[in-house]
């Protein structure tokens, strides 16, 4: 048997009123795959992961996580809409960073690394606070753990973003353009979070990101979504250095000559 | 002349008394108010489908008057075998009809909590109980305590209703001194002066608590 794909998009659709946002999406990503999506605004990469993370719902299709739907449920062989206990166990596996980080803005960073862990995952506070000691310190802020987010620059609020989504111990990580709210100088050290992120951690992770030499650099593969598609899809190298795609051409032309 | 001191401080302490019961209405009446706005306004967003209930019934006890849903409690209730005295019956009237207020506040306090602390929680699989408490509430209150502060005292002021299905509160009193001796500048005055002093009172507390939680939660 062949290892189940992480993550399965079925022919997924998603339409507000008559406009198409995505259009009979299928995408597989691997265990321990890193995917960037790119993409021009109002292309559907972000819904991606928005559908992912049910913050959207989904018109048609069925969304696969590790061979589990997840926001159906098999009844009686036919798959029904998913109960609130079904969709809580299978969003359990996944983790988001926002563009605008979302920390809770009346909690320090490390009450906000230890909430969810605790309400959510029942740890025990101590072993929750170890845990997000540990992940501030991956993230090189154990000096800022009794921080307010208003006390933090950008940059490291999303770190701090980032621990918070890693202590709920996901097995898939959002990143939706996490950069793109930072001062241009911020950027660096967030990517080098993701970095290490990705060489520490058995993470799948799937990115909409804006940063070409980061997607290039990190991803396995690169997704180019144009009106709701998946327009071409390779291996940085291959997509970056040789897109076959005439709209692909055009983006990736116009996106490097912005610089 | 028409201010006698002597029978002011003669009457002093019955409206002292009294005023206790003014003061007991008053906090059981708003900690009722706001408890029950606060479920109001959660079960509106926690179970979409009560929206439509929930609409209908504020409207309904805002744009009754207070005193009808005073009587109705007290006088029509009984018809259907449900018996409160004067206090209780009055109390719960006060409490609901500033219950449908006081939502309407939370309600405006969760408005203005940005999406993405709703999103966040999904995203950290906060359940719908978890995120009110820990992430919405603490974050909707601060801004909304001068307008649940102004229904406190906008609510106190209204608990001389209560005479009107004779609670011994205030006004009460003050009516029965007033046509046994048939004095009422003093009661009246004194019982103005008494609302007066605890408005200020309570208008300055809550500037104070307003002020702390600004400084707690804009670190």
């Amino acid at each position: 048997m062949t290892e189940q794909p992480m993550v399965r998009f079925d022919n997924v659709s998603k339409r507000y009123g008559t406009l198409t946002v995505l259009d009979g999406l299928n995408l597989e990503i691997a265990r321990g795959e890193k995917v960037s999506i790119i993409g021009p605004s109002g292309s559907g990469k972000t819904t991606v992961l928005r559908m992912l993370m049910t913050l959207e719902t989904i018109n048609d299709g069925v969304i696969w996580v590790e061979g589990e739907p997840l926001t159906h449920m098999e009844r009686n062989g036919k798959l029904v809409p998913a109960d609130l206990a079904h969709i809580r166990k299978i969003r359990a596996k996944i983790g988001m960073v926002f563009q605008s980080f979302n920390l809770f803005p009346h909690m320090t960073a490390m009450q906000n690394c230890i909430e969810a862990p605790i309400t959510v995952l029942g740890m025990k506070r101590a072993d929750a606070e170890a845990r997000a000691a540990e992940l501030l310190d991956m993230v090189g802020l154990s000096d800022k753990k009794d921080h307010y987010p208003s006390q933090l620059s950008g940059g490291q609020q999303q770190r701090v973003a980032i621990a918070r989504a890693c202590a709920m111990r996901p097995k898939i990580m959002l990143f939706d353009e996490v950069t793109s709210a930072l001062d241009p100088e911020l950027v660096g050290e967030v990517l080098e979070v993701i970095r290490k992120l990705g060489r520490e951690h058995d993470l799948t992770m799937l990115m909409v990101t804006h940063q070409m030499g980061f997607a290039k650099e990190f991803s396995d593969r690169v997704c180019f979504f144009h009106a709701g598609k998946i327009c071409e899809q390779g291996p940085p190298g291959e997509l970056f250095g040789t897109p076959k795609n005439e709209r692909t051409r055009q983006f990736l032309h116009a996106v490097l000559e912005a610089g | 002349m028409i201010w006698d001191w002597a029978f002011a401080f003669e009457i002093l302490p019955v409206l002292a008394r009294a005023a206790i019961v003014s003061i007991e209405a008053t906090l059981i009446g708003f900690a009722l108010a706001a408890s029950l706005g606060l479920v109001l306004a959660v079960v509106r967003i926690a179970v979409p489908w009560t929206g439509w209930t929930i609409s209908v019934l504020v409207e309904l006890i805002r744009s009754t008057p207070l005193l009808i849903q005073i009587f109705f409690l007290y006088f029509v209730f009984p018809k259907f075998g449900v018996v409160l005295d004067a206090f209780t019956a009055g109390v719960l009237a006060i409490g609901i009809h500033y219950a449908a207020y006081c939502s309407e506040v939370y309600r405006a306090g969760f408005d203005n909590i940005p999406r993405g602390q709703w999103e966040a929680s999904i995203a950290l699989n906060l359940s719908a109980w978890t995120t009110f408490r820990d992430i919405i509430i603490p974050q909707a209150i601060p801004p909304i305590v001068p307008a649940l502060g102004n229904y406190l005292v906008a609510l106190f002021k209204e608990t001389p209703l209560l005479s009107a299905i004779a609670v011994l509160e205030l006004m009460q009193t003050a009516k029965i001194i007033g046509s046994e001796t048939f004095r009422y500048t003093e009661p009246m005055t004194l019982v103005g002066l008494f609302f007066l002093a605890m408005s200020l009172v309570s208008a300055a507390l809550i500037r104070s608590l307003e002020g702390l939680l600004n400084r707690r939660t804009m670190r």
